[in-house]
């Protein structure tokens, strides 16, 4: 059971809400002790989906979170977009696979660095990709 | 009220501690004197309770017999009880109240009630007893981790500019993380630009272990210091041979001895002996 | 500094701005005819894909305009993190801070040396 605590919503149009928003993470993750590594890939995974946001969604809003499951204490951060979808979700999540200008290794990169990662995406109806870290995992 | 059997079962507290003692020796599940203390207390503690709860089977009266329990069932563990034996302590004391309640009642409707309310309380407290014994557990397990992977991996500074750092035991991925920034924080401290990571006290190598090496080696070099691995015994150079890993990237060497022979060559460093 | 240009990043770059440093970067390479270019990112706190492939780029921009490019002082959370994004920033060299930099810079410059290697392992 993973039950939320404290919870905000940060509407994402433009690269420049891109480090606000990283700040806001941070600060999620210093409160409760999350260690200075795995916030830093909690950031960086943060970083990479809402670049994914920005470039295939056309912006759209991000809720963090924090989260307890009982045992850990972690950060919750969800990405929501309006965007096109996905066409073809496990070869999005197939290392090496990208179709905008990046290095491709977006999604399934970004899932290595966090410890649950949960994609919902239909076609025309835009993206959600919910990521938590926890502070032990 | 005096309708209630359960409450009455205080009058007969001698009778059912000595029934209970029997059922207990019965089943094995006994210790002697120590044991006689704390089902004394618990007994009194008990009856009290039902007594004053009075057919209520969660009342705040029974909520410190739990507490009670909570004290006996983690002292029987230290004890050597397995968690099937608190079960049966009070499954014992069960038998041996219901036993004395058929003695004192004989209305079937009365008595099945009662031994019903019985059930439900005592029920509860083997499950309680069970959770305790797996919390205790469970804190033990946790502590003994956060000393394993804090022991496990010291850094050690070989040379100057030189760390090494052994691992012994299983390399997974949790403690991989623990190894890599453990590693790479101390080449910062101390400025080193090779570090060797001895796994000769590694049991064995498969193709995630070596996964971790590989990811444990990039790390350091992409802080600008270069990793080589010691220790490869030759089963595990068998192993990764034949399960396909390509070790190719890294400098890999037999022994810690050869490994600092490599990294003083780096350094342009030479070891002469005086004459 | 000589032939080389050091240049600290001190705050996390969006996007826009790390394009900015790009470009500049390359324009005073080729204004000041340097040698090399020493990039501190001590206190950067994160690199993401976008960051390690801008790091990329200037390195073999730099390349091309026959200077070399090292990174240095990155924290030991962004190098793990990098490895388990799986980037491994080929063709940039890294030095562990602006000292062992200038050194590695240094030995290139006499050297000749242009393999992307942080030591010359040939006796192996």
């Amino acid at each position: 059971m993973t039950t939320a605590t404290s919870k905000e919503e940060l509407l994402i149009v433009k690269e420049q809400d891109v480090v606000p928003l990283r700040n806001r993470v941070k600060e999620y993750g210093v409160k409760i002790g999350m260690s200075i590594l795995n916030q830093t890939k909690l950031i960086t995974a943060t970083s990479e989906l809402v670049r994914n946001l920005l470039k295939y969604g056309g912006g759209g809003k991000v809720i963090i979170e924090s989260v307890s499951n009982g045992r850990d204490q972690g950060v919750r951060v969800t990405f929501i977009d309006n965007g096109p979808g996905i066409k073809d979700i496990s070869l999005a999540m197939k290392d090496g696979y990208s179709t905008g200008k990046s290095l491709g290794l977006g999604l399934p990169g970004t899932k290595r660095l966090v410890n649950e990662f949960d994609i919902q995406t239909e076609l025309g109806n835009g993206t959600t990709v919910t990521i938590i870290k926890w502070k032990n995992g | 009220m005096q309708n209630n059997l359960l409450a009455s079962l205080k009058e007969h507290q001698n009778k059912l501690l000595t029934t209970w003692s029997q059922l207990l020796q019965a089943n094995g599940s006994t210790d002697g004197a120590t044991e006689e203390e704390e089902s004394k207390e618990f007994a009194a503690l008990l009856l009290d309770a039902l007594h004053y709860s009075n057919g209520n089977t969660d009342s705040d009266e029974l909520e410190k017999v739990h507490d009670l329990l909570i004290g006996i069932s983690s002292s029987r563990g230290r004890r050597g009880f397995s968690p099937r034996e608190n079960a049966q302590y009070l499954i014992a004391f069960k038998e041996a109240a219901s036993k004395i309640l058929s003695e004192v009642e004989s209305d079937p409707s009365k008595l099945y009630t009662a031994n019903l309310q019985l059930s439900t309380i005592l029920d509860n407290m083997a499950i309680l007893t069970f959770e305790s014994y797996m919390k205790g557990r469970e804190d033990v397990i946790s502590r003994q981790i956060d000393e394993i992977s804090e022991i496990s991996t010291p850094v050690i500074r070989v040379w100057d500019g030189v760390v090494a750092l052994p691992i012994i035991g299983t390399l997974d991925s949790s403690r991989t993380q623990v190894v890599m920034e453990n590693l790479l924080q101390q080449i910062v401290d101390t400025g080193s630009s090779i570090a060797i990571l001895d796994i000769s006290g590694v049991p064995a190598v498969d193709s995630l272990v070596a996964q971790h090496l590989i990811k444990t080696v990039s790390a350091t070099r992409l802080m600008g210091a270069e990793c080589i691995i010691s220790g490869i015994r030759p089963e595990i150079a068998q192993t990764v041979v034949h399960l396909g890993i390509d070790l190719t990237g890294i400098i890999t060497k037999a022994s810690l001895a050869s490994a600092l022979q490599t990294a003083f060559d780096m350094l342009q460093l030479t070891v002469v002996k005086r004459k | 500094m000589g032939d080389f240009l050091l240049v600290t990043i001190q705050v996390d770059l969006y996007d826009q701005l790390a394009e900015n440093l790009e470009s500049d970067l390359i324009n005073t390479i080729n204004k000041n005819n340097s040698k090399g270019v020493l990039i501190d990112i001590s206190a950067v706190s994160i690199i993401d894909s976008f960051m390690g492939r801008i790091l990329g780029n200037i390195a073999v921009m730099s390349k091309i305009m026959d200077a070399q490019t090292v990174v240095v002082g990155m924290q030991p959370a962004v190098a793990i993190t990098l490895v388990e994004l799986g980037l491994s920033l080929n063709g940039v060299i890294s030095a562990l801070n602006v000292e062992k930099g200038m050194d590695l810079l240094r030995a290139k410059m006499y050297n000749g040396d242009n393999e992307e290697q942080t030591y010359d392992d040939s006796n192996q």
